[in-house]
């Protein structure tokens, strides 16, 4: 307070206003953004909780209340969360298993690793659509598709891809494997990176076999990586969309109809169930919540930070 | 070169190695090979698109596929025209946006800052899957579903490019700041004299990420879009598939090299970048 005595209340009104105007200045800077995700993000997640508790459409969301009716689950609701299920777990199995392998086998620095990264991590770049049609093409059941003809030189026999109920999900999955991978082992390789050479040496010196240095070094040293790709890959396989509209939209029957198509559905390809859309939506959001706490909760504390 | 082939079968277990390499090398090329596969098919006739078995190069090198994708009726150019638009107005309107609010939150002091950054970080969770139907809603209200602005508007801040320039600014010494204050430099001038240039690496990566997501984008424009002449490549795409009769592979594969060379080309260019770019969003 004494320091305040130096300054005259001239001095003082004035340094007062040069604050108020710095605020006021980080306040126009801020402005724009936040005005955008609150009109884009936040009250369109609001809105669409009070629009779940209505019945419905496009045209007049608010007909009329329905309270928790929407919640209600339906039984197609059930079919659409098993495939999503299925998905997850053919996913979360496939790629991190092969993105693991993939960045112990190159994640030295040598010429021919790095082009390697580069050309595993082309597909992700590409739009979901493109992916998906050159794939359609790749697994076309027709005499003419290239997959097809492989397995028919190598004496297997025919698989109909995504024509086939049983094996229409795994196609999908094997497609956005293929686009992701190489982005997923990625991060698995820089965090290999990091690991500091002395602990693999002492661990050579110890005799330990490569096998077990792989599972009781690499793996404990990298796993909050693998942490991330845990719940990166959960929660975007919840949200999976474009490739399984363009290989499959839904079908065979309801085989691949995941969560995101079903809300897409209702929301805009029937009348009057826009509050389903919006509670399966809402119902989407607390799964995808849910899933991270509880990784969070439970596989966080098996993970090593160092 | 010779010497390097000659260190290399000097190496240890150079067997083992020799054999890891062209085992890398032969999974390039299947990693590559659908890029090929669409090219290729996109070079075909139609007749040859459908041969059985397959050819891996095609006989006769045709244009046949274009043609058919800029005769299918679809005005191609325009959907090409609309991506363009949209794709470079995301990457101004997001910089314009979020470069400013990263600045005032890695640098500056105000009342309520952390409020107004919880915000931020609540918007970072919330998926778009979640957000259309009310967005696409108010669009419908303010008349502009039929324009390309469904498309534009809510790309506008995205919470994780905010992050991440708050990041890098926030590398930025404070006395760098205060001797331009000294020199009575104005914000305005210290933005655009100071910070911008120092942080044009980041900059850089934001834009990119959010040219690769708008080009790409399929999805948003399916539920902001009800009109094909505001409609981008990528519904295009799908759109022939529908109204030719019966696939035609070649044609359906001419128009996705539109989409995808593109990308392809800047990635060749920019490789080293953007990977550095994902590593980094991986890594946070």
């Amino acid at each position: 307070m004494t320091s305040l005595s130096a300054f005259t209340t001239e001095q003082l009104r004035e340094l007062k206003r040069i604050k108020r105007r710095s605020w006021l200045m980080s306040y126009a800077m801020i402005l724009p953004a936040i005005l955008f995700l609150l009109a884009f993000v936040i009250y369109p997640t609001v809105s669409m909780f009070i629009m779940s508790l209505y019945y419905g459409n496009a045209m007049n969301p608010y007909k009329k209340f329905k309270g928790l009716d929407n919640y209600k689950v339906r039984p197609d609701f059930w079919v659409a969360l098993r495939n999503t299920a299925a998905y997850t777990g053919m996913a979360l199995v496939l790629v991190m298993v092969i993105s693991i392998l993939f960045a112990q086998w190159m994640y030295k620095s040598r010429k021919l690793n790095n082009v390697a990264q580069t050309v595993f991590f082309t597909p992700h770049l590409v739009a979901g659509v493109s992916a998906g049609f050159i794939w359609s093409w790749l697994m076309s059941s027709q005499p003419y598709g290239l997959f097809n003809t492989v397995f028919n030189a190598l004496g297997l026999s025919t698989v109909r891809w995504l024509d086939d109920s049983s094996t229409a999900m795994f196609s999908i999955v094997l497609m956005n494997t293929w686009k992701n991978v190489g982005y997923y082992c990625l991060i698995i390789m820089s965090a290999m990176k990091s690991i500091p050479t002395e602990i693999y040496e002492s661990a050579r010196l110890d005799g330990s076999s490569a096998f077990k240095t792989f599972f009781k070094i690499t793996i404990p040293m990298i796993s909050p990586q693998l942490f991330f790709l845990l719940i990166t890959i959960t929660t975007g396989s919840f949200k999976v969309f474009d490739s399984v509209r363009i290989m499959t939209n839904g079908g065979p029957g309801d085989a691949t109809r995941v969560l995101s198509m079903y809300i897409y559905d209702y929301a805009f390809e029937r009348n009057n169930t826009l509050g389903y859309a919006c509670a399966a939506g809402i119902l989407m959001m607390l799964l995808m919540v849910a899933v991270t706490v509880f990784d969070f909760g439970f596989v966080e504390k098996k993970v090593h930070y160092q | 070169m010779i010497k390097a082939i000659k260190n290399y079968f000097v190496q240890p277990k150079w067997g083992l190695q020799l054999f890891s390499d062209i085992m890398k090398i032969l999974l390039m090329i299947a990693f590559l090979f659908p890029f090929y596969w669409m090219i290729v098919t996109a070079f075909k006739s139609y007749t040859e698109s459908m041969a059985v078995p397959p050819t891996l190069i095609p006989s006769v090198w045709t244009l046949e596929g274009y043609r058919s994708t800029f005769n299918s009726g679809l005005d191609i150019l325009n959907y090409a025209k609309n991506t363009v638009i949209v794709t470079a107005s995301v990457i101004a309107l997001q910089l314009l946006i979020m470069v400013p609010a990263a600045y005032a939150f890695a640098k500056r002091e105000f009342p309520l800052k952390g409020f107004w950054f919880g915000i931020v970080l609540v918007a970072f969770m919330i998926p778009l899957q979640l957000t259309y139907i009310p967005v696409y809603l108010s669009m419908q209200s303010m008349n502009l579903v039929n324009t390309l602005w469904p498309q534009i508007l809510p790309m506008g801040a995205d919470a994780f490019g905010i992050f991440m320039l708050r990041q890098s600014f926030k590398q930025i010494p404070d006395e760098i700041i205060e001797s331009a204050k000294l020199d009575s430099a104005g914000e305005i001038q210290i933005m655009l004299r100071i910070m911008l240039p120092m942080c044009k690496s980041a900059m850089v990566t934001i834009a990119m990420f959010s040219f690769i997501g708008t080009w790409n984008a399929y999805f948003w424009p399916l539920v902001m879009t009800r009109n094909e002449s505001v409609r981008p490549l990528t519904m295009a795409v799908e759109k022939l598939r529908d109204v030719e009769m019966g696939i035609r592979w070649n044609s359906l594969m001419a128009a996705n090299t539109l989409l995808v060379v593109p990308i392809l080309i800047v990635f060749i260019f920019a490789s080293k970048k953007i990977i550095e770019g994902f590593a980094y969003r991986g890594m946070k």
